[in-house]
């Protein structure tokens, strides 16, 4: 059975159509990815998903539930990390998972999930006294507190800085080993390609292309090919690069002439990435 | 039961770990009690003056905790989103909130105790006659106190902004109410203004029950004013209360 699947989902705030009919399903144990730039709609779609949110229209089903009206297990199986949330100031970071331990039915001990998270030196710490990226990684924490099946991570690495997002990538990776389904939104695209299994790119409310990141970003890409003549420089988009690349030496060649800075790339992934989610109709 | 006892724990944890709350919320009345108390001698009302002061920040101390320090306790948890990282967890809404108000009333009850502590050591002041009437008093003022302080919080948008509102509306109302010493000397106006406020009935039905050792019920003026003071703060919080941060 699937962990999450989605159907025609609609979520509307006044006149902004943040979520226009959306579909995706998530299996069990996968890390799934929602990438899109902000405002594309996947902090709602992950709210509605959580229960924050109603939605206006579509079917949506989470671990078996209808996250509107969940069942009493419903909160005991999912973990949470909120793009924005703060915890309570005073308590050291012992006391913080202790606290939320409690309001699980079975709980993971809490020193094992300190240790797991990295805060093992920082244990009795208070939490106003935690730089950013450990408040991140005991909100992590908390949300594997209640060994939960599912976790949301909305936006676990935004501020990070590089080495705080690469130790992050390791305990969401371990995450998987844990056999836990993982549901990912991030606007930066190697993040999604790092960590996700599947990955949907959303734009404005819509998802504009679903799949392995190695499908996302193998689509029928044109390779670009430039090269000097005159001064003036030439540049060819084609998706045959070996024989139009083929033919302009022979003739080249032919001629006695020298391409100069003759020059053949493929698009970065980020150039495919902005391509997809940029204002025009993608290609 | 199991989740509310856990809850309730935490709570008390959370307060007493914050020095601004435990010094504002706790301390803060009855040091004004050891002040007062050597300021004003002989008799207010009849009664020798450190009695009445003790009735007067009783009162201030219900207003004080109930309604100041728990409003800006809420808006401070909403504004930092664990109000709604809490809906999250199997913590159900209901459970959260008894835990919230138990804790308000564990608090004003210590501090309370403390009240009587002081004034009978420094003040020869004699603990309630009227014992029973006196702990309904208390639960039923932090009842009304406690739904005004969440309408507060309901109403209230910034944390940083929540400690100045609230005490705008506090301090006031209890120099109006007769907290920090008697009002006949007000001008008339000062008094009508009092004459509406809730802390002047629930100070009153303290005078009657500590003051004047008269049973709860004697008072069901004051106690209809304070019930219709709790019930539109209730009103208020059941439609305007949020769990989210103001900012999405």
């Amino acid at each position: 059975m699937s962990a999450i699947s989605v159907r025609g989902l609609r979520k509307s705030y006044g006149a902004l159509e943040a979520v226009q009919g959306i579909d995706f399903e998530i299996e069990e144990g996968e890390v799934f990815g929602l990438l899109g730039p902000n405002g594309a709609g996947k902090t709602t779609t992950v709210e509605i998903l959580e229960g924050y949110r109603r939605r206006d229209a579509g079917d949506v089903t989470v671990l078996g539930n209808d996250p509107q009206d969940p069942g009493p297990e419903f909160r005991q199986r999912i973990g949470v990390v909120l793009q924005h949330s703060e915890l309570w100031p005073n308590l050291t970071v012992r006391e913080t998972h202790r606290a939320f331990a409690g309001y699980y039915e079975r709980p993971r001990s809490v020193d094992e999930v300190i240790e797991l998270v990295g805060l093992a030196a920082k244990r009795d710490a208070r939490v106003k006294t935690l730089s950013g990226g450990q408040k991140r990684r005991l909100d992590l924490g908390i949300a594997l507190i209640g060994d939960p099946d599912l976790v949301f991570l909305d936006e676990p690495t935004t501020g990070f800085d590089p080495a705080a997002r690469r130790a992050a990538w390791e305990m969401i990776r371990s995450l998987r080993s844990l056999g836990k389904t993982v549901l990912l939104t991030t606007h930066y695209l190697d993040e999604a390609e790092q960590l996700a299994d599947r990955v949907a790119v959303l734009r404005e409310g819509r998802i504009v292309t679903i799949g392995t990141p190695r499908e996302l970003t193998s689509a029928d890409l044109e390779v670009e090919i430039r090269y000097r003549r005159n001064g003036e420089e030439v540049l060819l988009r084609t998706t045959e690069p070996t024989r139009v690349l083929h033919e302009l030496t022979a003739e080249a060649l032919a001629r006695g002439e020298e391409l100069e800075r003759l020059e053949v790339r493929r698009p970065s992934l980020e150039e495919v990435y902005l391509a997809l989610v940029s204002e025009d109709e993608p290609a | 039961m199991r989740l509310f006892v856990h809850e309730l724990r935490n709570q008390l944890l959370v307060f007493w770990r914050s020095k601004e709350a435990a010094f504002f919320v706790f301390l803060f009345p009855l040091l004004l009690f050891l002040l007062l108390g050597s300021v004003y001698g002989g008799k207010i009302y009849g009664v020798p003056a450190s009695e009445a002061l003790l009735a007067g920040l009783l009162g201030y101390g219900c207003a004080n905790t109930a309604f100041a320090g728990l409003a800006i306790q809420l808006v401070v948890r909403r504004e930092l989103g664990i109000l709604k990282r809490l809906r999250a967890t199997p913590l159900s809404a209901p459970t959260y909130i008894a835990a919230t108000l138990a804790s308000t009333l564990t608090v004003f009850v210590v501090q309370t105790i403390a009240l009587f502590v002081i004034g009978a050591i420094l003040y020869s002041a004699p603990f309630p006659h009227a014992f029973g009437s006196l702990v309904l008093a208390i639960v039923i003022g932090a009842a009304v106190f406690s739904a005004l302080g969440v309408a507060a919080a309901s109403l209230i948008r910034s944390a940083e902004g929540s400690s100045a509102v609230v005490n705008f509306i506090l301090l006031p109302m209890a120099f109006l109410t007769g907290s920090f010493g008697p009002t006949r000397h007000y001008p008339a106006f000062l008094r009508a203004i009092g004459d509406v406020l809730p802390l002047k009935y629930f100070i009153e039905i303290v005078n009657a029950v500590y003051l004047h050792r008269q049973a709860l019920w004697t008072k069901g003026g004051a106690l209809a004013v304070l019930a219709a003071w709790g019930a539109t703060g209730l009103a208020v919080a059941a439609l305007r209360f949020r769990w989210e941060p103001r900012e999405g």
